[in-house]
C-alpha cells in the first residue's frame, strides 16, 4: 500500500508549488480510485439494480429456489400501491417520523441552548452524558429499554405505581400497540438527541455575542433573542439536522424490529419494516423489494432537499 | 437569580435522563438476583456481584459471537482503510478529470439507506452461496463503512499541508521517506479516528447479520445473538444486562480513546464533509 502511494507522490512533478498543478494527464488517479469505484459498483449498485429487476419479477420461493422468474412489469407496483394494508403503513410511517422529528428537535434545540448558558462544570456532566448516549449501540439500548419498561420488575412500572397509578402494577407495554409505539419514539428519540444537540451547540457558539449583547440592549426576552437572531443564523443548521434526522427515522429498523418486528398487531409496522416483513415471512422477495423501492424513493425526495440545504451550507461558510 | 436555578435544575435533568438507562444497566448487571426481583429497586450499588457476568460468559457460543463479531468489524475496517486511503490520496492531492464526479458519487454513497437493500443482498448471497459465512457480512460492512471512510481521511489528508512534504524533501528526503516520516505521523491520528468510527458502526451492525447468518447458529454477531437474549437467558435479567454491559464495553473504550477528536471533528467531517 505505501510502495504504491508513495509512488503516486513521485508523480508529482517535484518543486512545483502547489495548484495549478497541471501535467499530463496520468492514469495514476484512476488507479487510486479504481478499488472504490470497483467496490461500489459491485456491493452497493449491483444490489440497488438487482433489487430492481427482482421487483419487477415475480419473485417468490419457488423462483428463489429455482431461479426462473417471469417478468411482470409493473405489476408488483400496482399490486403494492392498491393494497390499502401498504397505505396504512405509509401513514404510520409519516406520523411515526413527524413525532420523532418534531421531539428531536424541539428538545435537542433546548439543550443546545442549555449548554450555551451552562458554566464549565455543568457542561461538561451535561455533554458526557450526552456522548455516553452517544455511545450506546442500538443493540444495547433495545434490551435495555425492554428491561425498564418490563411489565413485573420493570422500574418505569415501580416508578408509576410508587406515584399513585395503580393501574401500572405489572402492566405489560408490549402487549399494547400505542404503548409499544410510544416506547420506540422514546427510544429512537433518547439516541437521537446527542448528536443533534451537540451538533447545533457547536454551530451556536459561532455567533458572535456581540449580537446577543445588542439584542438585550434592546431588551428582548429569551424568545425574542432565540427567534430573531440564533434561529436565522443556524437557518440551514438546522435545515441541515432536521433532514439528516428524518432520513434515519423513516429507516429506522433496528429498533422496531427487535423490540416488537412490527407488533403487536401492525401497531408499530413501518416502511423498512413492512418490506421486510412481506419479504422474510411471506417470502414475496418481489413485493418487499417493490415496497422497499417506493421506500428508496422517499427517501431520495428527502435527500435531494439535504443536498440542497448541505449545498447552501457550503456557500454561506 | 431563579435562571440560574432553573438552568442547573435543567442540566441535572438532562444529565440523570440521559444517563439513567445506562447506569441502570450497568448496575442490573452487578445486582444480586435477590435484589433485581426485590419488590422495591435500589438505586445504589449496595452489594455487588459479577455472578451474572460469569453466566452471560459461560452462555452457550458466547466466545464465538465475540470472536466473529471482531473478525468481521476489523476486516471490514482494514480493508476500507486501505481502499479508501488510496482513493482519500487521489481526492485530496492529485488533480484529475472526473474528480468532482467522484466526490459526488461518495457522498452519495454515504447516505445508502442499507435497510433497502437486505432483500437484494440476501438474493445475491443466497445465489453465490455465500450466506452463512462470515466473507458475505465482512463484504457488506466494508461497503457500509467506505464512503464514510474516504470522506474523513480526505479531509485528514487535505488538512497535512503539501509544502512540509516539500519542505522534506529540500532536506534530501525521497518521496517515499517523505511520506512515510511526515505525512503518514499526521495521518496516523485521523487514520485511528476514522477506523476506530468505522469498528464501532461494523460492530454494531443487526440488521444484515440477521438476514446473511441464518442456519449456522455458531457464525452470528453479537447483536444478533444478544437480540434473542430471551432464547439464551430467559427471565434472567440480570445475565442479560451483564451481556449488554460486555457488548457495550469496547465502543465505550473506542469513544474514550477519541474524547474530543468524536465531537468536533467527526461531526464537522460529517457535516462540512
Amino acid at each position: 500500500m505505501t510502495t504504491t502511494l508513495t509512488r503516486a507522490v513521485e508523480r508529482r512533478p517535484p518543486s512545483t508549488p502547489p495548484p495549478p498543478r497541471r501535467r499530463r494527464t496520468s492514469w495514476w488517479p484512476y488507479l487510486l480510485i479504481a478499488p472504490t469505484v470497483l467496490a461500489t459498483g459491485f456491493l452497493l449498485l449491483y444490489p440497488l439494480a438487482r433489487n430492481v429487476v427482482i421487483s419487477v419479477h415475480e419473485f417468490g420461493l419457488p423462483q428463489l429456489v429455482r431461479g426462473d422468474a417471469r417478468f411482470v412489469g409493473l405489476a408488483n407496483y400496482a399490486r403494492v400501491l392498491a393494497d390499502p394494508e401498504f397505505w396504512a403503513v405509509v401513514r404510520r410511517t409519516l406520523v411515526f417520523t413527524a413525532i420523532n422529528v418534531v421531539l428531536i428537535m424541539v428538545l435537542s434545540t433546548l439543550v443546545a441552548l442549555l449548554l450555551v448558558r451552562l458554566g464549565k462544570w455543568a457542561r461538561l456532566l451535561v455533554m458526557t452524558g450526552l456522548v455516553l448516549v452517544w455511545a450506546t449501540p442500538v443493540i444495547a439500548a433495545t434490551t435495555v429499554f425492554q428491561w425498564l419498561f418490563q411489565s413485573r420488575l420493570g422500574v418505569v412500572n415501580w416508578a408509576l405505581v410508587s406515584l399513585g397509578f395503580e393501574g401500572y402494577r405489572d402492566y405489560t407495554w408490549f402487549a399494547d400497540g400505542p404503548a409499544t409505539f410510544g416506547i420506540l419514539v422514546a427510544l429512537i428519540v433518547w439516541q437521537s438527541v446527542p448528536f443533534a444537540a451537540l451538533s447545533l451547540y457547536a454551530a451556536m457558539v459561532t455567533i458572535p455575542s456581540e449580537l446577543y449583547e445588542a439584542a438585550r440592549m434592546d431588551g428582548a426576552g429569551a424568545w425574542r433573542v432565540f427567534a430573531a437572531i440564533t434561529f436565522p443564523m443556524l437557518r440551514a443548521m438546522f435545515g441541515l439536522i432536521t433532514c439528516l434526522e428524518v432520513i434515519w427515522v423513516v429507516k429506522a429498523f433496528v429498533q422496531i424490529w427487535v423490540i416488537s418486528q412490527g407488533g403487536p398487531g401492525q401497531a408499530t409496522t413501518t416502511l423498512p419494516v413492512y418490506a421486510f416483513q412481506v419479504a422474510q415471512s411471506l417470502q414475496r422477495y418481489d413485493l418487499g423489494a417493490a415496497v422497499s423501492m417506493l421506500m428508496v424513493l422517499l427517501l431520495v425526495l428527502v435527500l435531494l432537499a439535504y443536498f440542497r440545504q448541505l449545498y447552501r451550507q457550503e456557500e454561506v461558510s | 437569580m431563579t435562571g440560574r436555578v432553573l438552568r442547573g435544575v435543567a442540566a441535572v435533568v438532562v444529565f440523570l435522563v440521559s444517563v439513567f438507562p445506562v447506569y441502570w444497566m450497568v448496575l442490573t448487571a452487578f445486582k444480586p438476583t435477590r435484589d433485581i426481583q426485590a419488590e422495591t429497586p435500589t438505586f445504589l450499588p449496595l452489594s455487588l456481584t459479577f455472578e451474572h457476568f460469569g453466566t452471560a460468559v459461560s452462555a452457550q457460543g458466547f466466545w464465538s459471537f465475540w470472536r466473529n463479531s471482531i473478525l468481521v468489524a476489523g476486516g471490514a475496517v482494514l480493508l476500507s482503510l486501505v481502499v479508501a486511503l488510496l482513493a482519500a490520496f487521489a481526492v485530496a492531492r492529485l488533480r484529475w478529470k472526473g474528480r468532482r464526479g467522484f466526490i459526488l458519487m461518495v457522498f452519495v454513497a454515504q447516505m445508502t439507506p442499507w435497510e433497502a437493500l437486505l432483500i437484494p443482498i440476501y438474493v445475491i448471497a443466497r445465489d453465490a452461496g455465500m450466506l452463512d459465512t462470515l466473507w458475505m457480512l465482512t463484504l457488506v460492512y466494508f461497503m457500509i463503512t467506505l464512503p464514510f471512510t474516504v470522506v474523513t481521511l480526505r479531509g485528514f489528508l487535505a488538512a497535512i499541508p503539501v509544502d512540509l512534504e516539500e519542505a522534506a524533501l529540500v532536506d534530501g528526503c525521497s518521496r517515499a521517506q517523505a511520506f512515510r516520516r511526515v505525512v503518514f505521523p499526521l495521518l496516523a491520528p485521523g487514520l485511528l479516528a476514522t477506523s476506530l468510527f468505522g469498528f464501532i458502526t461494523a460492530w454494531n451492525e443487526f440488521a444484515f447479520a440477521n438476514v446473511l447468518i441464518i442456519k449456522d447458529q455458531d457464525d452470528r454477531t453479537l447483536p444478533v445473538w444478544l437480540s434473542s437474549f430471551s432464547n439464551t437467558f430467559g427471565t434472567d435479567w440480570g445475565a442479560t444486562m451483564a451481556a449488554s454491559t460486555l457488548f457495550m464495553l469496547p465502543v465505550l473504550l473506542v469513544f474514550l480513546v477519541l474524547q474530543g477528536r468524536v465531537t468536533t471533528g467527526i461531526v464537522g467531517g460529517a457535516v462540512k464533509g
